[in-house]
């Protein structure tokens, strides 16, 4: 991250220095925790924080941000220790690498009365937070398996290509599973492809082998959607089927604007909900608007005619 | 069986055949197991998946083979090769202005991958040899260095290859030869030469005398330090070979790229009769154990009888299984 950083550190710079000359009374510093960038979703995640933390300092001269990412939990309690004890933050926004070990410093930070905004995955204690961020799981699944039961008929067959077994993943295909209910529509199949090209690659490869007939494909992920679209143009059965990813990878929605007959819609669950946290926390302390409870994102169809809106080409994801 | 264990001499040959065939078996047993739930197993498509994409492993474990067999161990090779495949995407990507799109940027793309694999397996040999530090602990930390620049060169994403280089790059993993995938032939011909370098050259003779007894090996006037450092910079250059197979078929690297490849890789050359310990090894046989392991994987796709959550414990158990076959006549001895 640290190209991207020092570029961003430099922008940052010359925004302060050209910002308008605003009388302030008082200053605030917002710290913020997160993952750092090991993979798509992630990186996107980390772009968007800069991204916002930049427009919030260049639009607030009276806003101070600390950011940090950490590669482990300790590590990010670490972060937090650190920004109470040395920046004296106002309010945290973090996005807990796990649940359980960063629930007590996340309490210990609410304790001396600073503002806390938890992000995508909840404490294991609920009532910390201020103000509680997140994607919609169950909601990513159910979108997805309205727009298999309205465009399939009776009897078509589809497969289905989930990610590492979790919690989050089994809302998500639950969810699926309850909206497609009914429609007569046939999963012959669901495998592992653990949000990863290669795995996917292979398990799709063998549902082709496996099975004749497949009319649609619920890859549930852009980087899994990556893999089955290979595996499908390997084995000459473009015409057959189409493919459903999901979260909104730049170049999967730059197919779907170009009206992709393999790629007919895609599902949000966007990397950017780490600036509506920024953003709600910063206009919670700069102004009166209540921003106190929970915000939870819905999952949008993302479709040719609505795609460009979900597009950003600088994102790395 | 009590006949022949009743004479010595004949009881010693049949546990050596088993012995040796024991990986082979296992690999019998999984194909009958396949071809049983499944009429698609056989297919000619199926065949070319498995093979195709057992090449990356495989070209990678015959080099671990080598190390293994000089009493090393190499668990950077994932990382490595996400580097690499990383560092191959973007040269190419910085060179279609310049070559345009054709065979010289593929061929330029290519000697990049296997320079740079070269170079990643000197640094591990120069340390490990050179610098006398234990080959675990290098290669341990080289995996955390390339993982994290592979992720640093892609700022947190995904490195894409230039859609038009792609195109043209993509038959070298999807063509073949008179209908074996390129990956295939490449995988085979490395196991050739592997299984002959091993056999019949003075280099495989030394890595096992290196791997028995390093002390032995340096009065028996083997250039010690030079062996080791040739087996890491066999595999480093290996695994630029497999890069360049692995490029052309999804045309992208990214932080995830061939994670627990190593531990695949080592686990092939277990399976296939090799010492973990180092002093003898078989590269036939790693060719066997990546086989089994990607056979796993695929008959499980294909069968789907158990939960998905119990594909890691079926394989593990394959795995165990394998093993313990092959050193049953060891043990009894």
């Amino acid at each position: 991250m640290k190209r991207r950083t020092l570029l961003k550190g430099a922008a940052i710079g010359l925004a302060l220095a050209a910002g308008p000359a605003v009388a302030q009374d008082e200053t605030y510093t917002i710290g913020v925790a997160i993952p750092s960038a090991t993979h798509g979703f992630m990186g996107g995640l980390n772009y968007h924080a800069q991204a916002s933390i930049e427009r919030l300092e260049a639009t607030y001269p009276q806003l101070d941000f600390v950011l940090a990412t950490a590669g482990d939990a300790g590590k990010m309690v670490n972060d937090i220790e650190d920004m109470v004890a040395t920046r004296d933050i106002d309010a945290l926004v973090v996005l807990p690498f796990e649940s359980e070990p960063l629930t007590s410093p996340v309490q210990a930070v609410k304790e001396q009365g600073i503002w806390v905004t938890v992000v995508d995955r909840g404490l294991s204690v609920p009532g910390i937070e201020d103000l509680y961020v997140a994607g919609d799981n169950p909601g990513f699944g159910r979108v997805a398996g309205e727009y298999f039961a309205e465009n399939l008929n009776e009897g078509d067959n589809i497969v289905v290509l989930r990610g590492i077994p979790t919690t989050l993943d089994n809302e998500r295909v639950d969810a699926f599973t309850a909206a497609i209910e009914g429609s007569g529509i046939n999963v012959l199949d669901m495998q592992h492809g653990n949000w990863n090209r290669d795995d996917a690659f292979n398990v799709m490869q063998d549902f082709l082998s496996k099975y004749d007939d497949i009319d649609a494909v619920w890859a549930a992920d852009d980087d899994m959607a990556v893999g089955v679209l290979e595996a499908i143009d390997q084995a000459g059965r473009s015409e057959e089927m189409w493919v459903v990813g999901g979260a909104g990878m730049k170049q999967i929605i730059k197919r779907i604007m170009d009206g992709d007959p393999m790629l007919p819609v895609n599902v949000t669950y966007p990397p950017a909900q780490i600036a509506t946290a920024i953003e709600l926390t910063a206009l919670g302390l700069v102004s009166a608007t209540p921003v106190s409870g929970r915000f939870i994102i819905g999952s949008q169809i993302i479709t040719p005619e609505n795609a460009e809106s979900f597009y950003f080409p600088d994102s790395p994801f | 069986m009590t006949d022949t264990t009743a004479t010595g001499a004949p009881a010693r040959r049949f546990r050596v055949s088993f012995q040796t065939l024991g990986p082979v078996l296992a690999l019998i047993a999984l194909i009958v197991l396949g071809a049983s739930l499944n009429s698609n197993f056989l297919s000619y498509g199926n065949v070319t998946n498995v093979l195709a994409r057992s090449a990356f492993i495989g070209i990678i474990a015959v080099g671990m083979t080598f190390v293994i067999t000089g009493g090393g161990i190499d668990l950077s090779v994932g990382s490595m090769a996400a580097f690499v495949a990383g560092v191959m995407i973007m040269a190419m990507n910085a060179l279609v202005p310049s070559l345009g799109v054709g065979v010289p940027l593929v061929l330029a793309g290519m000697a990049v991958a296997m320079l740079t694999g070269l170079a990643a397996g000197l640094l591990n040999g120069l340390l490990i040899a050179k610098a006398g530090i234990e080959a675990f602990i290098v290669t341990l930390g080289a995996m955390g260095i390339y993982r994290s620049l592979t992720t640093w060169l892609a700022d947190g994403g995904t490195l894409s290859l230039d859609f038009d280089a792609r195109s043209f790059y993509r038959p070298v993993y999807y063509d073949g030869l008179f209908g074996i995938a390129w990956p295939i032939i490449v995988f085979a011909v490395v196991a050739i030469l592997g299984e002959i370098a091993m056999r019949k050259t003075p280099f495989g003779r030394h890595c096992a005398s290196l791997g028995a007894n390093e002390q032995v090996a340096r009065y028996s006037a083997v250039k010690v330090d030079l062996v080791r450092m040739a087996t890491y910079v066999l595999l480093g250059g290996l695994v630029g070979l497999a890069t360049i197979m692995y490029v052309p078929r999804l045309g992208s690297a990214s932080g995830s790229t061939g994670v627990l490849w190593e531990l695949e890789a080592i686990a092939a050359v277990i399976i296939g009769g090799t010492v973990l310990k180092g002093g003898f090894g078989r590269v036939w046989g790693t060719v066997v154990g990546v086989l089994i392991l990607s056979l796993i994987d695929n008959i499980l796709n294909l069968a789907s009888i158990v939960s998905p959550y119990l594909n890691g414990a079926i394989q593990g158990v394959i795995v165990i299984l394998a093993v313990v076959l092959q050193r049953q006549g060891k043990s009894a001895d």
